[in-house]
């Protein structure tokens, strides 16, 4: 079976007064159905840029795909889809939920007002009809007084409920792909623990889940695919098992060790020295190899390709010398 | 080791005003009866969820917010018992370092004048020797002195939580508060400012009141723990006895929900158990 989302060469340039901003450069990946994938990266990486991408939802101008880039769901080419077409699969095959719900809830109308508008974006409902699916749906993401939620204002509720009603509009017409742009990123520890089991048990077998988060925690809880993204690359990408055993891109592997933990007391952590370089100018050799303990002279002047590893041909990965890597 | 702040008893009450008159109709009890200590030389890290008073009581240590009742001890000195001069002094004894390090240097003053004005302000040193000064305080942070005549939009959120902490260190503090200092920072630059903090406080023999919501952060260096809740500390120890057998039904729900590297795959829900009022918005 071909793989439901599946994305080549994606580029996404921004068009600023500074220069042109290479955000996203040449990212490939596959998604099948069933499979949640993790993008990890910091800030800055081109992680939701990658998303934003997916169902065209950045604005151009400023942004701009380059002409390589393709993006075919189920076999669908959206980078060349008319507007309407697909305003169409937006909210019905392409579910999205946003790190800040109160920015992405419309502060004046009701709950019920905002679930019952994408339920009859899609489908002919009657006002009725949509308003009773919608309290539906706030019983299913575990609203407790669904009524008094649905004649509430966003502003009324608090973060994880705002999220809640989120995931129910990003979910109610059962789309093949969820993608969420961090969407845990400003609740509380209790309240994400909550909403990540919601993400895991209201999804089909059949959806596809992109997970966007700078937190490997949320990645090991979550995912069965991880891609690392680095200076708008892929670096590294691997089922979640085999990635959390031994990461490969020296990147990856700094990452996971610069997180604060009980084995890391009474020790310095293992910062990466220096910073990501500017997305206006990345260098020409590796993307890292200015901060990589493991640099070669070669690393600077040649750009590494994102290739299978010598080790496990199911791994990808943009370095080399991955295999001489040691954490 | 000796007590340097002892807080007894602390209330920080905001009142609820409405009406035309703006009456006041109540109070949010912020921090609602809080004793703890900090020793010299130690790290004490409070953990706790947002709305659980740990900014408060944070401010109400700084004097930014007036407490409604209870003891601020500062070497075994109750603070509200002292005179304008000595509340100076202990102004300069405790310093702070915030979460958002775009939010809290001016954006039109140079870091030469972020990390100096405080200096002045306390008659510390002379227009003269500012310079030199701050160069030293930059060095402290691993900054070079070319940062003295720029501006904070010239550098990235890690460099202006350094210089964040080089302000806060001018005066020679004994107590450090970090509130959330490394929350905004990316992981690779936490770990950078984490080592930074580490160094500088066996350096400059500080204690540290480490404010955060990251179990890892305070697991990684707090020497003890004390956990919040609804403006009670309801649990404070060693961090190994904290975390590691955590008594509190809510401390036990809070670590679970956790995801860490090498952890369980599902999500603990004993969360919803032990908060009712979590549980009835909690997933059905």
């Amino acid at each position: 079976m071909p793989p439901l989302l599946q994305i080549e060469h994606l580029s996404v340039r921004f068009d600023t007064d500074d220069g042109v901003v290479a955000a996203v450069d040449d990212v490939s990946f596959a998604l099948n159905r069933g499979e949640i994938l993790g993008i990890v990266g910091e800030s800055g990486c081109g992680k939701s840029a990658t998303a934003l991408a997916i169902p065209r939802l950045l604005p151009m101008p400023p942004a701009r795909l380059s002409p390589a880039s393709s993006i075919r769901l189920d076999g669908l080419e959206l980078t060349s889809l008319p507007v309407p077409a697909l305003r169409a699969l937006r909210g019905a095959r392409i579910g999205m939920i946003f790190q800040d719900p109160m920015t992405a809830l419309s502060p004046l109308r009701r709950v019920c007002d905002q679930i019952s508008e994408a339920l009859r974006l899609h489908r002919r409902l009657s006002a009725a009809e949509a308003r009773h699916l919608a309290l539906d749906w706030l019983v299913r993401v575990g609203i407790e007084d669904p009524e008094r939620c649905a004649r509430a204002y966003p502003y009324e509720l608090s973060g994880g409920m705002q999220q809640r009603v989120m995931i129910a509009i990003a979910l109610c017409h059962d789309p093949d792909l969820l993608i969420a742009d961090e969407p845990t990123t400003a609740l509380d520890v209790t309240t994400q623990a909550q909403v990540l089991n919601l993400m895991q048990a209201l999804c089909r077998k059949t959806t596809a889940l992109l997970l966007i988060t700078h937190d490997m925690g949320v990645v090991w809880r979550m995912c069965t695919q991880v891609a690392v993204m680095y200076a708008g690359e892929i670096v590294e990408q691997a089922p979640a098992p085999a990635f959390f055993a031994r990461p490969l891109h020296p990147y990856a592997i700094a990452l996971l060790e610069a997180i604060p933990s009980a084995a890391t007391r009474g020790r310095p952590l293992r910062a990466i020295p220096g910073q990501v370089p500017s997305a206006l100018a990345w260098p020409g050799g590796c993307r890292f190899a200015e901060r990589c303990l493991c640099a070669h002279p070669d690393c600077l002047t040649q750009h590494p390709t994102l290739a299978a590893a010598r080790s496990d041909a199911a791994r990808l990965v943009r370095c080399p010398y991955a295999d001489e890597n040691t954490p | 080791m000796k007590t340097l702040l002892d807080i007894r008893d602390l209330r920080t009450w905001y009142p609820l005003r409405s009406g035309l008159f703006g009456r006041v109709r109540g109070h949010v009890c912020a921090v609602d009866g809080v004793s703890l200590q900090v020793r010299a030389g130690e790290t004490l890290g409070i953990v706790g969820e947002s709305g659980c008073g740990k900014t408060t009581l944070a401010r109400t240590i700084l004097l930014l917010a007036k407490p409604h009742s209870g003891e601020i001890l500062l070497d075994g000195r109750d603070i509200t018992a002292f005179d304008a001069a000595e509340r100076v002094a202990y102004r300069r004894a405790v310093q702070v370092v915030f979460q958002d390090p775009f939010a809290s240097l001016n954006p039109r003053h140079t870091i030469l004048d972020a990390i100096t004005e405080a200096l002045l302000a306390h008659g510390l040193i002379s227009r003269r020797e500012r310079r030199e000064t701050a160069v030293g305080l930059l060095a402290d942070v691993g900054l070079g002195p070319e940062a003295l005549d720029r501006y904070p939009h010239a550098f990235s959120g890690g460099q202006r939580q350094r210089i964040c902490i080089a302000r806060a260190l001018a005066l020679k503090p004994r107590l450090l508060i970090c509130d959330e200092a490394v929350s905004a920072l990316d992981l690779s630059v936490r770990a950078q400012i984490l080592n930074l903090l580490e160094s500088l406080r066996t350096k400059h023999n500080l204690s540290y009141l480490f404010i955060t919501h990251d179990i890892g952060v305070v697991r990684h260096l707090a020497d003890r723990i004390a956990v919040m809740y609804k403006g009670r500390i309801i649990e404070t120890g060693p961090t190994e006895s904290i975390l590691g057998a955590p008594q509190d039904p809510y401390t036990r729900a809070l670590l679970e929900a956790v995801p860490v590297v090498g952890g369980a795959h599902n999500a603990a829900l004993s969360i919803n158990r032990v908060l009712p009022e979590k549980a009835a918005t909690s997933a059905t």
